[in-house]
């Protein structure tokens, strides 16, 4: 299993790289970490004329902290982020997440960029982010602009990321006052691509649930945004009865499919499961945050 | 179809070089253009870790790398765990009195990636060493022996300090 | 008898390690041989097609590529591969006119580099008219089934109705009759190592050298060199100094042997082949799914009186040798570790549109034992009566070994009641018991699952041909087949120094340890004082068709002829001691590596004695031949073919397994959590205690993953849909298990130190203990399960349809 051949450039800057881009129409691929793209050239099922390297641009790999946010250069690496300060200050949900994502190896090469561009519909990152309302901040020939999840997940593996552009930054809110967050999955070994996870965020003010913000991914093409099962939350507190009733209503809102690992039907039971386990974590951790 | 380029890095701390065509995955060049065999394949997408080597300092698949990334870097392998003088690394020396291979194939892999867990986390509990070890597959010891040389490598570690 | 008794039985480290840890193993793919070529293989993407024609003019013009081979070149130069049926298969190196199974090799390209390989296989042009395809096998056996094989004109390949004792007496007199329909899936061990292959010819001599990672049985040998109408004497194996694992799947490289041994006859350069991955799993070689329907017969009092059972074998596109082994391979235990003395068995061996069967590990007998043990289960259920307490009512007592089982198996030894009890206190039973029935008033879904195994080792060669009819075996003319054998050679150096030789192809099971600690005993010398050498070269070495390490043989047939030659040596050095000190050879013991003079004390010294034997030929006793070397041929007399009665003692010892196990279900997600895992052995004389935890360990997971986690899954149309690790799920460490384990020693009276096999272990019953765990477990809710693996999403599946029953 050896990759086909390609023309292959590693620029040094993001200008470099998107001249590069433009110059191949479409043709060219963005190698990131390579977790995900390396084994798909391998197998051959994907034969770009060329690959355009991102891992020698210093300028794409940062944490920092602005505007409410944290801002993630699109190659940071995962293993970077899984033992940030910043994040494990400001996104711990994120740190929870990120031990979840492949193993230790893998994290030392995959990138948060590189997750999300992908955009497996399992993946963990994409659903932090979509449950969180970050942001993908995208730039081409044309300029700059920034894209919220529900515009940039498109479908299974397909992005917002028009030919000649790339990702160049990942932007999600940092963790409000009083709030507890979980993040559940479950999938058949440890490592795998879930077959169902939930991203969970509470934030509670005096038993008053101010936001809610739940995500479920493996569930469908893209990462869903469980905004009516928020809106329960948000109208009727984080007690066990408002859970329960979430939970039921996050599986009428998945409509997953069947695969080799496990039935619709059971994926939408699993949605059921997880959301309750995630908001009853969350929710307790929010009262000792309180 | 791509030119050859010129690679440069330092492996086991000897600086080695060659010439690989882009495509040229990291593991081939190693194995091949190097000679040092002591990495394997045994799958070529990532998940068997059988490729793992060190990659300035950390744990990564050479399966799913180009020999070109390499340029400039800082390699470990298998080859280079023991001390100079031949003395095994305290994983190694453990492995072998926790029976902790039988065919050897996918050893070197998890040595390197053990060598990382307990880098990053040198008191690690039994789970976190089996969720440590997830990344490298074994089929020939069900990783009971495996954990225990873990176990015993990192103890000493901590108490040679 | 040993002449000290200090090595063998103490877990000693293993020799093995030192240069596997430091990346000095020699691989197949780490060998550097000259003038060497790569090889890539182009494979059908259809489970079932005509091949119109192939275009190679492309592919044969790109960058690097020295040769390109195709059927029609395997249909000139080759023979089909023989395999013990009737039914009359052309198997091919190669697909010919048609393909049977994804994956199946339709062209290979051998270029400068496999990169360059792979890229010419990309501009080979196959014109293909797909046909149907059928993956089921009953249906394949359906009067309107697509036909892989014209000129066999249905999909069985192979067909055996075989009674034993009166089952329809046992079931008419039975109380109780219960019958059950079980489905046991498709899955192989998929070492970490795939197959490799280094070919060349040399035209002058006209002999195919072939290094690969092969196990055996050497019956390949043969088996290939008629393919490739070679004669056998042209024809050299030869294995690599390290082979990483292969649970019986290498057994299975034969047909590439032949493959890529063409296409280095036909380029005339060396061509190396490195399996990769996605091969692998598409077209090396795996366990035969199976439908089976049992019914067993039995008294009310839990006593056994027969079983009938009618099963489907799923051997793929082709009927591969050693196919019908799927069926056959336990035939001698069938009964397992039970009594009863009827059984009807209809033997149905299939082919569809799947990648080919063969041996791996546990080979059909984690299909038996999930069988048995789940009706063993099934009928305490029946009976409200205790699992445990049934099986105990219808044990093999320890007084009647060596037991003859109905179908001929010779049980060596065996203390099955007390392995038994053994396991139940380990894992403290009754206290489990309890437990459940707290959880159980809690609503926990609790279970505990019990299964044990005859555990057969060393196949005796004979059992394939229980494939064919008695009245073809008993025709004059026919050459029966049986026999199973392994040869060690001892030998002492011109300064004193012992080297031991096998040819018996260990893939990680420390065979070098213990031969050496074998040895060490023998001669009164330290293991670390011997070198071992394990190599095998069918030009130079001792072996015969059955040679090899599978079948878990070499626990017992290997140690045996290790000691006998050890012995046979020693023999030879008291002979020569005894001459020298002038003394008949009853007075001369040997002892601590010398040869002492019984009563005046009088040493001489192993050293000494080798300086004499080769230094000073006129000092060997006449009569004696020169030489200070020993060689053992250790074989079975109860190795005899089937009778017409079809009756075959299929192996040639036999070994206990007793487990239990404990689970919880999570309601919520149905995922199996294991508590607890007992596993008792009796494998007779212990050699190294560490590597046969180890081998137990390995065995167990192999189990453990065929049960929850691992298949070959295709769709109807024949597609593969575990064609890479990211759906074949191989258990890592996070899911492998912590096993308590215990033994029982019941020596056998049939080998040198009284060891059996013990290398499939466990791989054999843990799909019946978790099975019979796991529907304990649901008993609340009565859910039985039938069928593996079991995962969360089945489960979960079986658990809602029985709730919503209630």
């Amino acid at each position: 299993m050896k990759p086909p051949p390609f023309e292959y450039h590693d620029p040094k800057t993001v200008d470099e790289a998107l001249a590069i881009l433009g110059r191949y129409g479409g043709e060219a691929r963005l190698l990131a970490g390579g977790q995900s793209l390396m084994a798909l050239l391998n197998f051959r099922l994907s034969s770009p004329a060329a690959l355009v390297d991102l891992n020698r641009i210093p300028e794409l790999s940062y944490i920092k902290e602005e505007g409410g946010q944290l801002r993630f250069g699109a190659m940071t690496r995962q293993r970077q982020i899984e033992f940030s300060p910043l994040v494990a200050k400001r996104l711990p949900l994120m740190i929870e997440a990120t031990r979840m994502v492949g193993h230790l190896p893998t994290r030392t090469r995959g990138t948060i960029g590189g997750s999300i561009a992908h955009a497996d519909p399992s993946a963990e990152y994409p659903a932090l982010v979509t449950a969180l309302d970050g942001e993908m901040v995208l730039r081409g020939a044309s300029g700059t602009r920034v894209v919220k999840p529900a515009d940039f997940f498109q479908g299974f593996l397909t992005t917002a990321i028009a030919p000649g552009e790339m990702l160049l930054e990942v932007r999600i809110p940092v963790t409000p006052a009083h709030s507890g967050w979980a993040f559940e999955e479950f999938s058949r070994r440890h490592g795998d691509f879930a077959i169902v996870e939930i991203a969970a965020m509470l934030t509670v003010d005096n038993g008053r649930c101010t936001r809610a913000q739940v995500a479920a991914s493996g569930v469908g093409g893209t990462p869903l945004k469980l905004r009516p099962v928020e809106e329960i939350l948000e109208r009727e507190g984080v007690g066990e009865k408002a859970i329960a009733e979430a939970s039921a209503r996050a599986a009428e809102l998945v409509d997953p499919t069947s695969d080799l690992h496990a039935s619709a039907d059971y994926r939408r039971h699993l949605t059921r499961v997880l959301t309750r386990r995630a908001l009853t974590r969350a929710a307790l951790q929010a009262r000792g945050n309180n | 179809m791509a030119e050859p380029r010129k690679v440069r890095f330092k492996i086991n701390g000897a600086p080695r070089e060659g010439l690989a065509e882009p495509r040229k995955l990291l593991v081939d060049f190693i194995r091949d253009d190097l000679g040092l065999t002591g990495t394997h394949i045994g799958c070529e997408h990532g998940i068997c870790g059988a490729c793992t080597i060190l990659f300035n300092g950390e744990a990564a698949r050479s399966c799913l790398m180009l020999a070109v990334q390499a340029d400039g870097a800082e390699l470990m392998t298998v080859e280079g765990l023991a001390a100079p003088d031949g003395t095994l690394h305290p994983l190694q020396q453990a492995f072998w009195e926790h029976h902790a291979l039988q065919c050897g194939f996918c050893t070197p892999g998890m040595l390197m990636a053990a060598w990382d867990l307990l880098r990053v986390n040198p008191t690690p509990t039994e789970d976190e060493i089996r969720t440590g070890l997830s990344a490298v597959l074994c089929r020939c010891t069900g990783y009971q022996g495996i954990v225990e040389a873990v176990k015993t490598a990192a103890e000493r570690m901590r108490s040679s300090g | 008898m040993a002449a000290t008794q200090k090595w063998v039985g103490q877990p000693l480290k293993r020799a093995e390690d030192p240069h596997l840890l430091v990346g000095q193993g020699v691989f197949i793919a780490d060998q550097l041989f000259p003038n060497v070529h790569h090889a890539a293989v182009l494979r059908s993407p259809h489970a079932h097609a005509r091949i119109r024609s192939i275009d190679v003019s492309a592919a044969l013009g790109a960058p690097g590529v020295v040769g390109v081979v195709t059927g029609q070149d395997a249909l000139k130069l080759t023979r089909p591969f023989a395999v013990g049926v009737r039914a009359p298969v052309k198997y091919y190196c190669m697909a010919i006119d048609k393909v049977r199974f994804v994956g199946e090799p339709v062209a290979v390209v051998v270029a400068a580099d496999r990169y360059l390989a792979e890229d010419a296989l990309d501009l080979i042009q196959v014109d293909y008219e797909p046909l149907p395809a059928v993956v089921d096998v009953e249906r394949a056996l359906e009067a309107d089934a697509p036909i892989l094989h014209e000129e066999v004109g249905s999909n069985l390949a192979c067909h055996r109705h075989i009674v034993y004792g009166d089952p329809e007496a046992a079931f008419a007199a039975a109380e109780v009759v219960i019958s059950e329909r079980f489905v046991f899936p498709k899955y192989g061990s998929t070492p970490i190592e795939t197959y490799g292959i280094v070919a060349s010819f040399d035209r002058t001599g006209g002999v195919l050298t072939i290094h690969s990672n092969f196990m055996g049985p050497f019956i390949l040998h043969p088996l290939t060199a008629r393919a490739l109408n070679l004669p056998e004497n042209k024809l050299r194996f030869v294995v690599p100094p390290d082979i990483g694992g292969s649970f019986g799947i290498k057994s299975s490289i034969f047909p590439y042997l032949g493959l890529i041994g063409l296409a280095a006859m036909k380029t005339g350069v060396t061509v190396k082949w490195i399996e990769d991955r996605r091969e692998h799993l598409l077209a090396s070689s795996s366990g035969t799914d199976r439908i089976a329907y049992r019914e067993l017969a039995a008294r009310r009092d839990g006593t056994i009186l027969g079983m009938r059972s009618r099963w489907y074998d799923n051997v793929g596109g082709y009927i591969r040798s050693p196919e019908p082994g799927c069926s056959f391979r336990p035939i001698g235990n069938w009964f397992g570790a039970y009594r009863f003395q009827n059984l009807e068995a209809d033997a149905n061996v299939v082919m569809t549109n799947k990648s080919l069967t063969g041996p791996n590990r546990g080979y059909a007998c984690g299909h038996l034992y999930f069988e048995i043990e789940r009706m063993v289960d099934l009928l305490a259920e029946k009976i409200e009566m205790d699992p445990a307490e049934v099986r105990r009512r219808n044990f093999i007592q320890a007084d009647e070994f060596p037991y003859r089982t109905p179908s001929g198996g010779l049980y060596d030894s065996g203390d099955y009641p007390a392995a038994f009890e053994k396991a139940l206190e380990v894992a403290d039973y009754a206290g489990l018991r309890r437990e459940q029935e707290k959880a159980r008033a809690a609503g926990r879904l609790f279970g505990v699952g019990l299964a044990v195994a005859v555990d057969p080792s060393v196949s005796n060669m004979g059992y394939v041909t229980i494939a064919l009819d008695p009245e073809i075996r008993g025709r004059p003319g026919y050459l029966p087949k049986s026999g199973a054998l392994e040869a060690a050679t001892v030998k002492v150096d011109p300064l004193g120094k012992v080297i031991g030789l096998m040819a018996s192809t260990p893939q990680g099971q420390g065979h070098r340890t213990i031969v050496a600690q074998i040895i060490a005993d023998e001669l009164g010398i330290t293991p670390d004082e011997i070198t071992i050498v394990d190599e095998m070269d069918t030009f130079t070495r001792v072996w015969g068709i059955s040679s090899g390490t599978y079948s878990s043989r070499f626990g017992s047939v290997g140690t045996s002829a290790a000691a006998l030659a050890a012995r046979r040596l020693r023999e030879k050095l008291i002979q020569l001691a005894s001459y020298l000190m002038e003394v008949p050879p009853e007075s001369v013991v040997w002892s601590e590596g010398g040869a002492r003079h019984a009563n005046n004390g009088q040493v001489v010294s192993l050293k000494e004695l080798a300086g004499r034997a080769h230094w000073n030929l006129e000092s060997i006793p006449p009569g004696m031949e020169a030489g200070l070397e020993a060689t053992a041929v250790f074989s079975f007399p109860e190795a005899k073919a089937p009778d017409l009665q079809d009756r075959v003692n299929s192996s040639n010892t036999y070994g206990f397994i007793a487990e239990v196990m404990a689970v919880e279900i999570d309601p919520d997600t149905a995922a199996i959590k294991i508590l607890k895992y007992v596993t008792v052995h009796d494998a007779g004389q212990i050699i190294n205690p560490a590597i046969v935890e180890g081998q137990i360990y390995g065995g167990a997971l192999h189990g453990l993953g065929g049960a929850l986690y691992e298949e070959m899954a295709y769709d109807e149309q024949g597609q593969a849909l575990a064609g890479s690790f990211m759906d074949y799920l191989v258990p890592t460490a996070h899911e492998a298990v912590k096993l308590d384990i215990a033994h029982v020693v019941s020596p056998s009276p049939f080998t040198t130190l009284g060891a059996k096999g013990l290398g499939e272990s466990s791989s054999m019953t843990v799909p019946a203990v978790i099975a019979n765990a796991v529907t304990d477990a649901l008993k609340p809710l009565g859910v039985k399960i039938r069928e593996l693996p079991i995962t969360p999403s089945r489960l979960w599946h079986l658990m809602e349809t029985a709730r919503s029953k209630r």
